[in-house]
């Protein structure tokens, strides 16, 4: 696998059909377009869908925040906590990550994803990340 | 766990045996979301619900480990803690998901069926409390930890 921010998606996104679009110095964009693999209650997306689609984004935003250090650390999560704010409709979903903050061993980081309207988002979440970085790795 | 629903729901009209989590799964884990990860019953308490899915290719977060992508568990507990709720009020309501937290205990091996107990250990007018446990067939070899609400909405389709 390789060190940017062109790293592949995870057989999970990808049976999803998520895609990610690299954005010059910024997070990639995870996009999930709807479809029955992803809906819950009739017309709606899936809590779970959601949630599949921000972990992407952070994991996105870590990969893209380390390759920028020249670093392929590989990462574990530790946790996630999800809040949904809104229904998500039958149309294409959209999530960012950002970082709070790199560290040495671990990162915090946040995720949001929105549908049509890149102010009304749906659903966010926290997250931790435990980062195995080699001797050489520098503290953010 | 117990097999009885807490007191303070003990009272409430239609709480009891008025709701069938295996039926339940049956309608909503055989399509969209559910059925395409493959959620099936496993067995239910009071106020508790196990749902499982087999392990699959495309269902890995890393090719190489084959270990689950944590994502597929977050769906599996929201299902399961889902139908703790109507199960321990003996019948549906209409809810959403609030919020949910997931601790990662360890990864789930590759080849490794997933199990996902959802559990209600409280109920008010408005909000469902859960928690849920992830893990491998032994529950008392946990792989995620999860805690979260629901809440009542007054129209599902809106």
């Amino acid at each position: 696998m390789t060190a940017s921010n062109t790293r592949s998606l995870p057989p999970y996104a990808l049976a999803l059909d998520m895609e990610a679009s690299k954005q010059d110095g910024a997070s990639p964009l995870i996009t999930m377009p709807f479809g029955n693999k992803v809906q819950g209650r009739p017309g709606f997306l899936h809590g779970g869908a959601i949630s599949g689609l921000l972990e992407m984004a952070a994991i996105a935003a870590i990969h893209t925040a380390l390759a920028k250090q020249g670093d392929d650390a590989p990462i574990k999560q530790v946790n996630v906590t999800i809040d949904f704010m809104r229904g998500g409709k039958s149309e294409t979903t959209y999530a960012a990550g950002v970082i709070t903050r790199l560290g040495r061993t671990m990162a915090n980081v946040s995720a949001h994803a929105w549908q049509d309207d890149p102010g009304s988002i749906i659903a966010q979440a926290q997250m931790h990340y435990l980062i195995s970085r080699g001797k050489d790795g520098q503290e953010a | 766990m117990s097999d009885q629903p807490p007191g303070s729901i003990a009272t409430m009209p239609g709480g009891g045996d008025g709701f069938d989590p295996k039926a339940a799964n049956e309608m909503m884990g055989g399509i969209g979301h559910s059925g395409f990860i493959g959620m099936e019953y496993v067995e239910h308490g009071g106020n508790w619900v196990e749902l499982a899915f087999d392990w699959r290719e495309d269902l890995v977060a890393d090719i190489a480990s084959g270990v689950i992508a944590s994502s597929a568990v977050i769906s599996l507990l929201d299902n399961a803690a889902s139908l703790s709720i109507w199960t321990t009020l003996g019948h549906f309501r209409p809810q959403v998901t609030m919020d949910l937290r997931l601790d990662y205990l360890r990864p789930s091996p590759s080849g490794k069926r997933v199990f996902g107990r959802g559990i209600c250990y409280h109920i008010t007018h408005k909000i469902g409390f859960v928690r849920g446990i992830a893990h491998n067939g032994d529950i008392d070899q946990p792989l995620a930890h999860a805690s979260g609400t629901f809440i009542r909405i007054g129209n599902m389709l809106k």
